[in-house]
């Protein structure tokens, strides 16, 4: 069958912008070898002590430690929030759907730093309350996490129903399975690749979050993007080269996987 | 089937949560943002006036506007020249070309932004690399201004471009093209006469999730421009951090949102929802 492919010309333009697009996440690894203490080019020697300062100072290693530990605790909340929302709308089909699934998608459509200020005037309204929930705790950042990470869990999980067979469904209610058993017995198994990636992308949202973290902590917590962003305005530290390019090999690594395990079940 | 009392109950009970937490811990506080911009610092449309009088606030605007439009046709532009290779390229032209649109997709903001500083800044690889072949003697100043910020802002949104060119490429049909060349027509001819043209809401989409995205950006302006392009969304943390103007910060929101809203029911009139994705 002939096919119309790109001739030399578009191949030439995309060829420039891969570069363009890659060129910035190449130009962090020779910086992230200098032996220097500012950001500059190695000149002769490279040294991998950037590298082992993220080890050894201690503000790395509680950052990384509270954004694993926000990221998991935002990322389970928002995955049930997201799966009993969309079994609701798949099961039982409410009237007013387009309306609600519209409202529950708003905080992923309204610009990222209207939310921010949004989550910061809840914080801080509810910071006199408790001590361990509000402005600049972890508990908070996390429930901040998942307002914005709920939408894309919730549009993943209701894609994945979406290209579930409702006969299905229909057999099991028909043979007097409750909701409950419809529900985690012959749905949920069903959808298990889209709650695990919804699982997943959640996670790495708020593992990354920084526009709405910025509003929301000063000086206690202090996430892995939060510190970055102090290192980056003020006096460039190298270290963030380092940490760069250990994020962007765990990409890459995961990108892999990722295309050989979704190209297997393609080729049935 | 539907619509029986249990299963009234039944989606009630299992939407809840998530509709409960959102009206929660975030309808009502945009609310109180909303009330905050009426009210402080004292009551009245005072800080909406501002907003139509303020020099700073008025520039502000017009920067934002300018740089997001420049950024939309960067961003959609690149994107269109790698969408053709990674939607109608050779099996390994595609799987490169994904490559390069994933792996920058996947990466945080903050890494991108600061590759960008390692490439651009004084001492940055680019200057670095003009100077040492004797190209130029000073460096150039290729970050903190409005450069930086369109170079940084376009690398990020190039991905979210590709998407919506990406659908509206696979959905049309091979044959008419192959019709324009079997009837004589040139390479660059069928590519401006019938490819792009059969790919308008692609392009439309494209533009206007560019657009959109650019308008509320602030994490790359405000490492790549250094505090001199100041853009809305960091002026709107500048009035809440720095001078305490928590009225203004929220005044400036409401409009942002009111304006975004604005353009989003204008992208819809145009593209179906499905075409984005």
């Amino acid at each position: 069958m002939p096919t119309y492919r790109p001739g030399p010309v578009s191949l030439v333009l995309a060829v420039l912008v891969a570069l363009f697009l890659l060129m910035p996440l190449l130009a962090v690894i020779p910086v992230s070898l200098t032996p220097s203490r500012m950001l500059t080019m190695p000149t002769g020697e490279l040294s991998l002590r950037h590298y082992r300062s993220l080890i050894e100072d201690p503000r790395w290693l509680d950052s990384i430690l509270l954004s694993l530990r926000i990221g998991i605790v935002s990322s389970i909340l928002s995955t049930a929030l997201a799966l009993t929302f969309s079994l609701g709308v798949w099961m039982f089909q409410p009237r007013f759907t387009a309306v609600l699934v519209g409202f529950v998608l708003l905080p992923m459509v309204v610009p990222p730093v209207v939310s921010a200020v949004t989550l910061y005037f809840l914080l801080t309204s509810v910071s006199g309350l408790t001590s361990f929930f509000g402005y600049d705790t972890w508990l908070g950042v996390a429930m901040a996490h998942s307002v914005m990470t709920v939408p894309f869990a919730t549009v993943l999980i209701l894609v994945s129903l979406s290209q579930l067979d409702r006969r299905i469904d229909l057999a099991a209610r028909g043979l007097g399975a409750s909701v409950w058993e419809r529900a985690t017995r012959v749905i949920m198994p069903n959808i298990k690749f889209g709650i695990v990636t919804a699982a997943l992308l959640s996670f790495v949202l708020s593992w990354e979050e920084i526009g709405v973290t910025l509003f929301i902590t000063s000086v206690n917590a202090i996430t892995l993007p939060r510190l970055m962003w102090m290192g980056l305005r003020d006096n460039i530290d190298p270290a963030i080269a380092a940490l760069s390019v250990i994020l962007i090999i765990i990409t890459v690594l995961v990108l892999a996987v990722r295309s050989v395990v979704t190209r297997q079940p393609a080729a049935r | 089937m539907r619509g029986t009392l249990s299963d009234r109950m039944g989606a009630a009970l299992l939407m809840a949560p998530l509709l409960l937490f959102l009206i929660l811990a975030y309808a009502w506080p945009f609310l109180g943002v909303v009330k905050w911009s009426f009210t402080l610092p004292t009551p009245g449309l005072g800080q909406y006036h501002a907003l139509l009088t303020d020099d700073l606030v008025q520039s502000v605007f017009i920067r934002t506007l300018r740089i997001a439009a420049i950024v939309t046709g960067v961003s959609v532009t690149a994107a269109y020249a790698i969408t053709v290779v990674w939607v109608r390229g050779s099996p390994a032209q595609r799987v490169l070309a994904e490559f390069c649109i994933l792996v920058p997709f996947w990466i945080s903001v903050l890494t991108r932004a600061f590759g960008w500083v390692a490439l651009l800044s004084n001492r940055g690889l680019i200057n670095t690399w003009l100077q040492s072949i004797g190209f130029i003697s000073e460096p150039l100043t290729l970050v903190r201004n409005e450069f930086g910020v369109i170079v940084g802002m376009s690398h990020f949104l190039i991905p979210f471009a590709v998407f919506p060119l990406a659908s509206a490429m696979r959905s049309l049909d091979e044959r008419v093209l192959l019709a324009a060349r079997g009837l004589g027509s040139s390479r660059m001819r069928t590519f401006w006469t019938v490819f792009v043209p059969m790919t308008r809401s692609g392009i439309i989409g494209s533009a206007l999730i560019t657009f959109v995205f650019s308008l509320g950006f602030f994490v790359t302006p405000a490492i790549l421009g250094g505090g001199r392009s100041v853009m809305i969304a960091e002026l709107i943390y500048l009035r809440i951090f720095q001078s305490p103007d928590w009225g203004l910060g929220a005044a400036i929101s409401v409009v942002l949102v009111v304006f975004v809203g604005a353009l989003m029911a204008l992208l819809f009139r145009y593209v179906k929802p499905k075409q984005l994705v």
